[in-house]
């Protein structure tokens, strides 16, 4: 068990590895060195670069020299914490990023809990009463939830929360706390203004799940295993959740590694059309603007969480799954 | 005359789906008495294992006991239809008055629980008892069963043992609540001939023991023979001839035990001699042959009877048969 613990945790540092030499290509990939796009940056802005600095600039970054000792350059730098400079902002990465990649990841968790606390249940209920009129409803509700965008269902939301509630529900903080220092007071205030985005973040992955849940647990209420429980005399109540629940939950559990990214990148338009506060729209700022080093630390900051969260996931299988414990032994 | 312990009579279980209805059991009567078991025997599909989920009423969807009464006789002496009985009252039945014991051990336990943690949850529910004495009480029962090391196997999973272990411990489960009557359906199918026996010697001693009744379902005359004391016959969800093993084996009446008994392999043939066989195959539950239901594979048919008339049970001392060849005749 802890070999296969220690297994996937170096598989995780290698794809970590490979992630960051992903990034730095990202970070290259506009022609030309990025001080030279850097200068010409600066100079439609007005401001100027003296050679002096640009020298220095090529030198601290090994500019002209081979791909892996730029990389070297780069990544020693990077594990200390220094993610360099973003060109547009004029400030280092790092404080540009901000708290953006802590709400993103609340936003995404949040969304998280709604997909589960929602698609369990209703999964359950599906399965037992197959074919009833609200496993119908269910259904029919589920697959519009997998059909129509959530950047669409975030605009139709927005648009009833404002004409017939008169709220304005975008952003993630009331307009006095946006610049505020955090406290009781300001997470209080995120608290208040993560439910709707994370519904709506949700709502896909809900619908799929509920279905994955549904024919799971449909596949498990036909085993002699049931059938067994019910012939020691427990309640179906009882049978059901001990039982199949309990089988059908595996797919839960490995869901969780590829329903983590698919939040974080399904959140940028929603955090678009929301004004949300996260990652998502920086990274795609930063790509309009080319401005590399923003946009190569935030793929690399998402990347290191999906790897973060397949772990998370690869645990949380093991924990469920006692064959595959045993078998590991 | 000694009573029963669990009488049926007249059970009928039926599938209702799209394409039709499925009379899985339709019209059985046995009788199972104290420290006896009775077989149940028949060709796949011919509806033991429905009978046995029948008694129990936990037929699966779309499943549905439609008809019959089963009679309890419980311990105090009085006697219960389970047919007429409320859902909760039935879940006391289940357990400490009659267990199952299934086919396919491995499927039959869920892999996710310890085997300790499934035998306990029956003790717990129905006697009452708190976790430390339940757990003590799970030992004693997998010790009783022969499974070695009881209180280190307690904490494995079922995926951890082998299949005769695992029947071993299923027998275990089934008798946690002291149970009277004992439905096996099918036991040592699923086992080598070895560890068959070995199961098959458990259940007896634990039968002389305790004066459980057996239910014994089986497609193999073999085990009948060697377990049995009673035999009921079915064919397409009729029991269509029962009575004392001895008297059946020796002297068979209906035309398809006869069949079912030629049919056996033994030592003594002749090398290279062909096993007889039935003709045919069960017909498909929805084409129901007219009149008897063995009819188009019978070698004893008579014209313009049997292709029309459905035989009524006849008794002859403890024999019922279900056949115009011996009774009935219209």
């Amino acid at each position: 068990m802890i070999a296969f613990v220690t297994r996937r945790l170096l598989l995780g540092l290698l794809t970590t590895w490979l992630i960051s030499v992903l990034s730095f290509a990202i970070i290259q990939l506009p022609p030309g060195d990025f001080v030279d796009a850097y200068i010409a940056q600066l100079a439609s802005s007005g401001s100027a670069v003296s050679a002096e600095e640009a020298r220095s600039l090529r030198e601290l970054y090994g500019l002209g020299q081979p791909f892996y000792v730029q990389y070297g350059k780069w990544i020693a730098r990077v594990v200390v914490g220094d993610f360099g400079e973003s060109m547009e902002w004029r400030r280092p990465v790092i404080e540009v990023i901000g708290d953006r990649i802590w709400l993103t990841l609340a936003l995404s968790f949040a969304a998280l809990i709604v997909t589960w606390t929602l698609a369990l249940p209703i999964g359950i209920y599906s399965a037992v009463r197959q074919y009833s009129f609200a496993d119908y409803i269910f259904t029919f509700f589920g697959f519009i939830g997998i059909a129509v965008p959530n950047f669409l269902l975030a605009l139709v939301i927005m648009y009833f929360a404002f004409t017939m509630l008169g709220a304005s529900v975008g952003g993630l903080f009331s307009a006095e706390m946006t610049l505020a220092p955090w406290g009781w007071e300001k997470a209080w205030d995120l608290i208040k203004h993560l439910p709707l985005p994370a519904v709506i973040l949700a709502l896909a992955g809900t619908a799929q799940l509920v279905r994955i849940m549904r024919a799971n647990l449909l596949d498990e209420l036909r085993k002699p295993y049931v059938v067994t429980a019910r012939a020691k005399g427990l309640s179906e109540m009882r049978t059901v959740l001990k039982y199949p629940v309990r089988a059908a939950l595996n797919p839960f559990a490995s869901n969780l590694a590829y329903q983590f990214p698919q939040l974080i990148s399904g959140g940028i338009i929603i955090s678009i059309v929301l004004g949300l506060p996260t990652v998502g729209p920086l990274l795609v700022k930063s790509l309009v603007a080319k401005d590399m080093f923003l946009a190569g630390t935030i793929v690399l900051l998402l990347g290191v969480l999906t790897v973060i969260g397949t772990f998370i996931s690869d645990l949380v299988l093991m924990w469920v799954e006692p064959r595959l414990r045993h078998q590991l032994d | 005359m000694v009573e029963p312990i669990l009488s049926v009579r007249g059970l009928r279980t039926q599938f209702v789906g799209p394409e039709g209805v499925v009379r899985a059991v339709d019209g059985v009567d046995f009788d199972v008495f104290e420290g006896r078991t009775l077989g149940v025997v028949g060709e796949s599909g011919c509806g033991k294992s429905v009978t046995a989920r029948s008694i129990l009423r936990i037929v699966d969807r779309p499943g549905r006991v439609v008809g019959g009464s089963v009679m309890l006789r419980k311990a105090d002496g009085s006697t219960v239809d389970l047919a007429g009985l409320t859902e909760e009252a039935m879940r006391d039945i289940r357990g400490p008055e009659i267990a199952l014991v299934f086919q396919e051990p491995m499927a039959s336990f869920s892999q996710h629980y310890t085997i300790g943690n499934q035998i306990m949850e029956g003790v717990r529910l129905h006697m009452g008892l708190d976790k430390h004495a339940a757990r003590k009480r799970a030992i004693e029962l997998l010790d009783m069963v022969g499974v070695p090391q009881p209180s280190r196997r307690i904490d494995e999973y079922p995926f951890q043992l082998s299949g005769g272990l695992r029947q071993r411990v299923m027998i275990a489960m089934a008798l946690a609540c002291d149970p009277r009557v004992l439905i096996a359906d099918e036991p040592t199918t699923a086992l080598d001939v070895t560890t068959q026996a070995q199961i098959l010697d458990l259940l007896r001693q634990l039968q002389a023991e305790r004066g459980l009744a057996i239910i014994l379902i089986t497609h193999d005359m073999g085990v009948i023979a060697e377990m049995a004391h009673d035999v009921s016959v079915m064919y397409l969800g009729r029991a269509v001839e029962t009575g004392s093993v001895s008297d059946i084996f020796d002297r068979p009446q209906h035309p398809y035990t006869k069949a079912l008994l030629r049919s056996i392999p033994t030592v003594m043939a002749k090398p290279r001699t062909r096993l007889p066989t039935i003709v045919g195959s069960i017909p498909h539950p929805f084409d129901r042959p007219a009149g008897c239901a063995f009819n188009p594979r019978c070698a004893d048919m008579i014209a313009g009877v049997c292709d029309i008339a459905e035989p009524p049970p006849t008794n002859t001392g403890t024999r019922q048969v279900r056949c115009f060849l011996h009774g009935g005749r219209p």
